[in-house]
């Protein structure tokens, strides 16, 4: 078979898959303006008689226009928080040399193997203890600092010159003067990068939350949307009008940070 | 003679590494103190209430290892690890394949890749909630599009999530389907620091693209491989998000995987010691799991 034909070929299988993968965003979408959908059928590729009447409901009925404010304050302040603290001890290791060193990276690398279950009880009882629980500091608190972060930051600073560093110290600049406005200016890839992550993860967290926050005013999106689950139970197309609401913010994010998303993806498995 | 020079000299230098050690403690100190905080002690105690049995509410009571014991042989617990190793054996290979081959199909310069790239991914950005809640949609035994398609070419369509025998089959499907996309780009980045001009060669030397595959391309691709599978098991073994939001472990307790368990065990039925006892068992099940690969890289995975 010819090259060209069968390169064709694949490129039509791809495409076709990619249709097929795309397909069930589509069919969440068709059903959220389906008026009554699952109710008696399924709904139709084309609807007959479409309306944005499930998301009218979505929003006066629940909190869901809350959770969607919640989700953004908590996900801002979060990035914020671990991408200001990650490069801080990025800076710390890539710039000093300090006895413990060694010890306090393993200490960062061994915090990154410890999964969230195993937090999870002792966590709860720690913000119980502090009031926290039902409060967003109890959210933020543990998500202040990400050892994951830190490794990041330290491999980009790694390729900005220590020269750019010592030439603004011998002009009479202290360290943190240095690292605000030597270092960081020319971290904004991987500043990009990694916020995008921490904010993304932060956006999509279920587990915590869901320990943490119980107020129907203070939930967060994916809480918010599993409580649908309970409250309109045949009610699909209300149903996938808040599936749409959760996930259009992070597809615009996509479309915007392609780039950065893609490449802290594909550089964690890089070595 | 001690020269007074050299030990003033001496006293200034030691007196400038403790300033810089200082400072550069103070610039962890931001991280470290949330680390240490809410991530070591509460791994630590979690370790010293796991000894105890506990409703969260009235004091603790020392059990030993009564709680490891009831684990080990308590059905429940097994049946919620069997139902985990089941995932796990049906997302792995399925985001694996998958993934590896989008990432062989896409790894040429086409019009309209970035675009399939783009799609493909677009799972991942998603959260697990909504992923479940649209697959329990697709999925739905009798108004889902996918059992309306099966019955369209006279098809029965099972239960899927409905149906204890499906539930598990419904999590993973959605599973696959949400992680596929990551997969094939971390094998897609991989596959791109291949240089051309071995695979030329090698077509130069005669092999058939089949051969190319096994012998140069996926030993070359094998820390990227192995970086998966890594991945993949330690995330496996800690699903929950969409267990939770797709059949809560149900129907029955047919797809209830251990962080499901864990959960209940603390909020349903106040057990907390029991909780934290299963966490810490899993936590050594996926840390034997994965030393045991990392022991086995040298074997496995070829470095440039």
């Amino acid at each position: 078979m010819p090259k060209r034909l069968t390169q064709w070929t694949l490129t039509l299988l791809l495409a076709l898959g990619a249709v097929a993968m795309f397909f069930p965003f589509l069919w969440t979408f068709i059903t959220s303006v389906t008026s009554g959908a699952g109710l008696s059928a399924a709904p139709t590729l084309i609807p007959d008689d479409p309306s944005w009447r499930a998301y009218s409901t979505l929003f006066s009925a629940t909190n869901f226009g809350r959770a969607v404010v919640n989700s953004v304050g908590l996900a801002a302040v979060i990035t914020i928080a671990q991408v200001v603290t990650s490069s801080l001890a990025a800076f710390a290791f890539s710039r000093f040399d300090f006895p413990g060193k060694r010890a306090a990276f393993a200490t960062y690398l061994a915090t990154m193997m410890i999964p969230m279950q195993v937090l999870l009880v002792p966590l709860f009882t720690q913000m119980k203890d502090l009031g926290l629980v039902n409060n967003y500091f109890g959210v933020v608190l543990p998500s202040l600092a990400s050892a994951f972060g830190v490794f990041l930051m330290r491999q980009a600073m790694a390729s900005v010159p220590k020269e750019l560093d010592e030439a603004a110290m011998l002009d009479g600049a202290g360290y943190v003067r240095t690292f605000a406005t030597i270092v960081m200016p020319n971290l904004k890839p991987a500043i990009a990068t990694f916020g995008v992550f921490a904010f993304m993860s932060s956006w999509n967290a279920f587990l915590w939350p869901l320990v943490i926050l119980r107020d129907d005013s203070l939930k967060t999106l994916p809480l918010a949307l599993s409580s649908l689950q309970g409250q309109f139970t045949t009610q699909w197309d209300v149903m996938m009008a808040g599936s749409v609401v959760s996930i259009l913010p992070m597809l615009a994010l996509y479309i915007f940070a392609q780039k950065y998303i893609i490449q802290g993806v594909a550089g964690t498995g890089i070595k | 003679m001690t020269n007074i020079a050299t030990s003033r000299a001496s006293q200034a230098v030691r007196r400038r590494r403790l300033r810089t050690t200082v400072i550069a403690y103070l610039f962890l100190a931001p991280s470290a103190i949330p680390l240490v905080a809410f991530v070591i002690a509460p791994m630590v105690r979690a370790a010293w209430i796991s000894l105890h049995e506990w409703n969260l509410i009235t004091p603790m009571r020392w059990v030993g290892f009564d709680n490891y014991a009831f684990l080990i042989t308590d059905a429940d617990t097994r049946l919620a690890f069997a139902h985990t190793l089941g995932y796990v054996a049906g997302v792995l290979p399925l985001t694996f394949a998958g993934g590896l081959a989008l990432a062989l199909g896409l790894n040429r310069t086409f019009k309209g890749r970035a675009l399939l790239r783009g799609v493909y991914f677009l799972p991942v950005v998603t959260s697990w909630i909504a992923v479940a809640i649209v697959w329990r949609w697709l999925l739905n035994p009798s108004v889902g599009v996918i059992n309306q398609a099966l019955g369209a070419v006279g098809i029965d369509g099972p239960g899927w999530w409905a149906d204890p025998q499906w539930s598990l089959v419904s999590i993973i499907l959605a599973s696959a389907w949400k992680d596929l996309g990551y997969v094939m780009v971390l094998l897609l980045a991989g596959l791109q620091t291949i240089p051309l001009d071995v695979q030329e060669a090698a077509t130069l030397d005669g092999a058939t693209s089949w051969r190319r595959l096994r012998h140069i391309t996926l030993p070359l691709l094998s820390p990227q491989l192995f970086f998966v599978v890594v991945i993949s098991l330690i995330n496996g073994f800690q699903v929950f998000d969409q267990v939770y939001a797709m059949t809560g472990g149900g129907p029955a307790g047919s797809s209830e995987v251990v962080v499901q368990r864990i959960y209940d065990l603390t909020f349903r039925y106040g057990e907390a010691g029991t909780a934290s006892a299963l966490s810490m068992i899993l936590f050594a099940v996926i840390l034997i799991i994965t030393l045991v690969q990392i022991k086995g890289e040298r074997k496995w995975v070829h470095y440039a």
